[in-house]
C-alpha cells in the first residue's frame, strides 16, 4: 500500500505475527488433545504420502504435511533436496516435465489435486506461483498484470483498470508505476519486475501464493521489500516459500519445513525448528555445518 | 486472434455454455495445429507418392528396365501411348553430374576461404559485411543467374577460348559454382565457428601460427559441419533447372571436354514436359527424371545424416 | 630457419583470404551493379507500363503470387512451427517429421511445379493459373517459415511459458497472448525471406502460373479472365518473363525487357533481404539489451 512506511509496518506485523503465532500454537496444543478433524479448517493444503520419480529418481520420499492457512510456510534444504519440486507439485506445474511419476495425496481444501476431476487450469487460478528470476512477459506494465483477468475473460476497460490498480497497489507500486503503465516491463528493475510479478498473480485473486526462491535474484533492499510484502499478504493469502536463506526463513515464515534427499526431515513451527530443532540433521544444516 | 480469452464471448453466459465454448475453442486449436504438424509430412510423402506413380510408368507400363534407363544413351521416347520409344538418360545424368562436380571444384575452395576469413582473420569485418553479402547472394533469384551467365558469359567463353558458341558444361559449371557458393559458405562459417575457442587457445599456447591453427585444428575439428554445407550446396546445384538451362546448350550429347555443350535433367523436364503428350512415354520418361532428382534428394539427406551421425561419433572418442 | 617459413606461410595464407574476401565483395557489387544499372540504364518508358510491351503486369503479377502463397504458407507454416516447438513429443514421429521437413525443403523447385502442375493443373482440368501457382510456391516456402518459428519459441525464455502457465493460462492461452508476440519478430523475418524467394521462383511456375498474362485493368469482375486480382488466370510473373526471353526473340527489344525484369527483381530481393537483416539486427540488439 503506501510505499514508504514500509519498515514500520513490517514492526506491527511482527507483533502482529508473533501474536498470531502464539494464537495458533495454542489452537495446535489444543488439537493435540482434540479430535483431528477440527483443525482441517485452517489447513489449505493436506499432503499424504507423496512420493514423486522422475524416471528412475526418488526425488520426493513419502512426504506428509499439513500446510496452514493465512501462514507463511517456508520450505528450507540444500539443493536438490526436492523443496522446489515439492512446491511444484501444489499447482501442477510438474505436469509438464516428462517421466514424472506422482503417488499419494495431495489436497487443497479437502479436494485431490491429482484428481481427474481437478483442472488444473483452474487449480492454477488459485494456486499462483513467483518464482526465482523474476519473469515479466515482453508486454507493458499494465498488460502484464492485466494479463491474468483478460485470459479469463474479462475485457471491460474499467474493470481491467480498477484490477491492475489494486493489484499493484497491494504490492506497493502503484505509486512508482502508475504513471508508466504502457511502458515495457522489461525496463524495470529486479526488485521491481519481482512485484510486478506479484502483482500479476495477484490479480486474478488467488488463495495460495506459492514462492519459489522469489528473493535470489535481488539486491537486499529489494529482498527487504520483497519480504514485507510477504507478511502483509499473509493476511488474505496462504504463501507457501522456497528460500536458501536461513534469515528469510526465520524473519518471515510461521512453520518451517525442512526436506533433505527428497524426505521431509522436520516441520514445524519455525521458532521451535531454529531454536530447539528436534532433529540433528535439522541443526546441522540451520547452524550452517552443511548444505 | 486477439479474442482469446475463455468464454469471452459472453461472460453473462451460464458457467457450461462457457465452458462448453472455451472447450470447443480448446480443441479446435488443438485439431489445427496437428493438422498442420501432419501436414509437413503428408506433403512431402504426396510428392513422393506422384512422382512414384507418375515416373514408375516408364518400367512399368511401358516396360523399360532401370538400368537402361540410367546407363543407355539412347534417348528416343514416342510421344504417344503405344511407347516403343528408348529411353535412355544417361547423357541427362552425366550432364547433371559433370556440371555439379565442375561447381562444387570451384566453389568449394572460396567458400573455405571466405568463410574462414569470416570467422577466423576477420571476424569483425566478416560478420558486419561478408556475411549479410553473402546471404543476399542467397536471395538472389537464379533465372538472374541464368540471364547473366546468358549474357554474359556465354558470349565471353565463345570469345575467350574462340569457340562456335559458348554454351558449355564451363559456363553451367560456373553460374551453379556462383549460386552454390553462399549456402556452402554459410554452413561453413557456422561449422567453424562452432569449434571451442578453448581448442584455438590450446595451440595458439603452443606458439602455432594462425594458418597452422586454421588449417591443423579448426578445420579438421568443423570437418563435418563443411561437409553438410558441401553437400546441401550439391543439392541445390543439382535441382536447379533454369539457371543451367540457359546456359548448357541443351545438346543431347555426351560433353567431350568441359567447353562442349551438352544437357542435363533439369533442362529437359523444364523445357519438354510442356510439349509432351499426357501420359505418353515420352511424358513418362521426363516424370522419371524428376522422380530421380527427388530420390537423389532422398540420398543427399540421407549423407547429411550420415555425416552428422559420424561427426557426432567421433567426438565422443 | 623452420619458424620463418612458417610466419612466412602465415602471411601468404592470410593476403589469399583477404584477397578472396575482396574479390568476392567485389564480385557481389558488381553483379548487383551491373544487372541494376544496365537494366534501368538501357529502359524505356514504355517497358514500365501495365500494357503488353511493358512490365507493369508481370510485376503485378509477382507480387500478387507471392502475397497469395503467404496467405497459404503463413498460419500453416507458423502452425506446423507451433506444434514442432510445443506439442511434438520427442519420438519417432518427431523425428520423421523432421525428416520430411527437411526434404520438403531441399527439393528441387522443378519437381515442386510438376507435382504442382499434375495436382492443380491436371487433375482439376484447370489451365494454368496464378493461384496453382501459389499453391507451389507455398510448398517451397512452408519449410522455412516452419523451421524460424520452432527456432523462434525455442529461442524464447522458458519463464514466459512458466510464468503463463502457472497463472492458470491454457497452453493455447500462453502461446496466442504471449509467446507468439514475443516470437513474431524472428517469424516476421523468416517471412520476409521467404517473400524474396518466391519473388525469384521461376521452375516451380513454369507449368503452374503459365507464362502469359493479359490483365484489362478496367475490368473489375473478379471472375473475368483478365481481371487484375482474379486469382484463377494465367499469370507470367518477372522470373518466368525473363526465362521466357532466352531463346525466343519475341520482340526487338526483349533482350532490354529481360534485362529489366533481372534489375527490378535484384532490387526487390536486395531491398527484402535488406530489411530481414535490419529486422534481425534489431531483434539481436535488443536481446542484448535485455541481458
Amino acid at each position: 500500500m503506501r510505499v514508504n512506511d514500509n519498515t514500520i509496518r513490517a514492526d506491527e506485523d511482527l507483533y502482529e505475527m508473533q501474536a498470531d503465532r502464539i494464537d495458533k500454537s495454542l489452537e495446535k496444543d489444543a488439537d493435540h488433545t482434540d479430535d483431528s478433524t477440527a483443525s482441517r479448517v485452517s489447513e489449505k493444503f493436506s499432503v499424504k504420502d507423496l512420493n514423486l520419480h522422475y524416471g528412475t529418481f526418488h526425488a520426493l520420499k513419502d512426504v506428509s504435511i499439513d500446510i496452514d492457512t493465512n501462514a507463511i510456510t517456508a520450505l528450507i534444504g540444500p539443493s536438490g533436496c526436492g523443496k522446489s519440486t515439492f512446491l511444484k507439485t501444489l499447482n501442477r506445474m510438474n505436469d509438464f516435465e516428462e517421466g514424472i511419476k506422482i503417488e499419494g495425496s495431495v489436497q487443497l481444501d479437502g479436494q485431490e489435486i491429482y484428481d481427474r476431476a481437478m483442472n488444473p487450469i483452474e487449480l492454477r487460478q488459485r494456486v499462483g506461483m513467483v518464482f526465482q528470476q523474476p519473469n515479466p512477459f515482453p508486454k507493458t506494465i499494465y498488460d502484464n498484470v492485466a494479463y491474468g483477468p483478460r485470459i479469463r475473460g474479462i475485457h471491460k476497460k474499467s474493470e481491467l483498470d480498477e484490477i491492475v490498480e489494486k493489484a499493484l497497489t497491494e504490492v506497493g507500486i502503484w505509486d512508482e508505476m502508475k504513471d508508466r503503465l504502457k511502458k515495457s516491463a522489461l525496463g524495470l528493475s529486479g526488485g521491481q519486475q519481482q512485484r510486478l510479478c506479484i502483482a500479476r498473480t495477484l490479480a486474478v485473486s488467488p488463495e495460495v501464493i506459492l514462492m519459489d526462491e522469489p528473493t535470489s535474484a535481488l539486491d537486499p533492499i529489494s529482498t527487504m521489500k520483497i519480504e514485507d510484502l510477504a507478511m502483509e499478504l499473509k493476511k488474505k493469502y496462504t504463501i507457501v516459500i522456497v528460500t536458501h536463506n536461513m534469515q528469510q526463513a526465520n524473519r518471515i515464515s510461521d512453520k518451517t519445513a525442512f526436506f533433505l534427499l527428497g524426505e521431509l526431515i522436520e516441520y514445524g513451527k519455525t521458532s521451535d525448528i531454529f531454536l530447539n530443532p528436534k532433529n540433528k540433521k535439522t541443526e546441522e544444516y540451520i547452524t550452517g555445518r552443511f548444505g | 486472434m486477439t479474442d482469446t480469452a475463455a468464454g469471452a464471448v459472453n461472460r453473462k453466459n451460464t458457467a457450461t455454455a462457457e465452458q462448453m465454448d472455451f472447450k470447443t475453442k480448446e480443441g479446435i486449436w488443438k485439431v489445427l495445429v496437428i493438422a498442420c504438424g501432419l501436414l509437413m509430412i503428408i506433403l512431402p510423402l504426396a510428392i513422393g507418392a506422384f512422382l512414384i506413380y507418375r515416373g514408375g510408368a516408364t518400367f512399368t507400363k511401358y516396360g523399360h528396365s532401370v538400368l537402361k534407363f540410367l546407363f543407355s544413351s539412347n534417348w528416343n521416347p514416342a510421344d504417344d501411348m503405344n511407347g516403343g520409344g528408348h529411353v535412355g538418360a544417361a547423357v541427362y545424368i552425366v550432364g547433371s553430374l559433370v556440371t555439379c562436380g565442375l561447381a562444387l571444384l570451384i566453389s568449394v575452395p572460396f567458400s573455405m576461404a571466405a568463410a574462414i576469413f569470416m570467422t577466423e582473420i576477420a571476424p569483425k569485418t566478416g560478420n558486419k559485411i561478408l556475411r549479410p553479402a553473402v546471404e543476399i547472394f542467397v536471395g538472389i533469384p537464379s533465372v538472374v543467374y541464368g540471364w547473366i551467365g546468358l549474357t554474359i558469359l556465354v558470349p565471353f567463353i565463345r570469345k575467350i577460348f574462340n569457340l562456335n558458341q559458348g554454351f558449355s558444361v564451363l559456363a553451367a559449371g560456373i553460374v551453379l559454382a556462383v549460386m552454390i557458393f553462399p549456402s556452402i559458405t554459410t554452413l561453413s562459417a557456422d561449422a567453424i565457428r562452432s569449434v571451442p575457442i578453448s581448442a584455438r587457445k590450446a595451440a595458439y599456447g603452443l606458439g602455432a601460427t594462425r594458418w597452422q591453427v586454421i588449417s591443423g585444428i579448426v578445420v579438421p575439428a568443423a570437418q563435418p559441419g563443411i561437409l553438410t554445407g558441401i553437400i546441401l550446396g550439391l543439392a541445390r546445384a543439382f535441382g536447379e533447372a533454369l539457371a543451367v538451362a540457359m546456359v548448357i546448350g541443351k545438346t543431347r550429347s555426351l560433353p567431350k571436354s568441359i567447353l562442349s555443350p551438352t544437357t542435363n535433367l533439369t533442362s529437359a523436364i523444364a523445357s519438354d514436359m510442356g510439349g509432351a503428350m499426357e501420359g505418353g512415354e515420352y511424358n513418362a520418361a521426363l516424370w522419371s527424371m524428376a522422380l530421380l532428382l527427388f530420390i537423389i534428394s532422398l540420398l543427399f539427406i540421407f549423407l547429411v545424416h550420415f555425416v552428422a551421425m559420424k561427426g557426432a561419433e567421433r567426438n565422443k572418442k | 630457419m623452420r619458424n620463418k617459413v612458417n610466419l612466412a606461410k602465415d602471411k601468404f595464407m592470410t593476403g589469399v583470404f583477404y584477397a578472396v574476401a575482396g574479390f568476392f565483395l567485389l564480385l557481389l557489387f558488381a553483379f548487383a551493379g551491373y544487372v541494376i544499372i544496365k537494366g534501368f540504364g538501357g529502359a524505356k518508358l514504355y517497358m514500365f507500363s501495365f500494357t503488353r510491351s511493358g512490365i507493369g503486369n508481370q510485376f503485378f503479377n509477382t507480387v500478387y503470387l507471392v502475397f497469395l502463397s503467404l496467405v497459404i504458407s503463413v498460419p500453416i507454416g507458423i502452425m506446423a512451427g507451433i506444434y514442432m516447438a510445443e506439442y511434438a513429443k520427442e519420438g519417432k514421429i518427431t523425428k520423421f517429421l523432421r525428416i520430411c521437413i527437411e526434404t520438403l525443403s531441399s527439393l528441387p523447385s522443378i519437381v515442386v511445379g510438376l507435382f504442382g502442375y499434375l495436382v492443380f493443373i491436371v487433375a482439376t482440368h484447370q489451365q494454368w493459373n496464378l493461384f496453382s501457382g501459389a499453391l507451389a510456391v507455398a510448398i517451397l516456402s512452408l519449410p522455412l517459415i516452419a523451421t524460424t518459428t520452432e527456432d523462434a519459441f525455442r529461442s524464447l525464455p522458458d519463464s514466459y511459458k512458466k510464468g503463463s502457465i502457472g497463472m492458470g493460462a491454457t497452453l493455447r492461452q500462453t502461446i496466442i497472448t504471449v509467446l507468439l508476440p514475443a516470437a513474431a519478430p524472428r517469424i516476421i523475418t523468416g517471412v520476409i525471406l521467404a517473400a524474396g524467394r518466391g519473388f525469384g521462383e521461376a521452375a516451380a511456375l513454369l507449368y503452374t502460373a503459365g507464362m502469359s498474362t493479359d490483365i484489362n485493368w478496367s475490368s473489375w469482375n473478379l471472375a473475368s479472365p483478365t481481371c487484375a486480382l482474379n486469382p484463377f488466370r494465367p499469370g507470367e510473373t518477372l522470373a518466368l518473363n525473363i526465362w521466357a526471353s532466352r531463346t525466343e526473340a519475341l520482340g526487338a527489344d526483349a533482350t532490354q525487357i529481360a534485362n529489366l525484369s533481372s534489375a527490378v527483381l535484384m532490387v526487390m530481393v536486395l531491398a527484402f533481404s535488406l530489411l530481414a537483416h535490419v529486422l534481425e539486427h534489431r531483434i539481436r540488439r535488443n536481446m542484448g539489451e535485455k541481458a
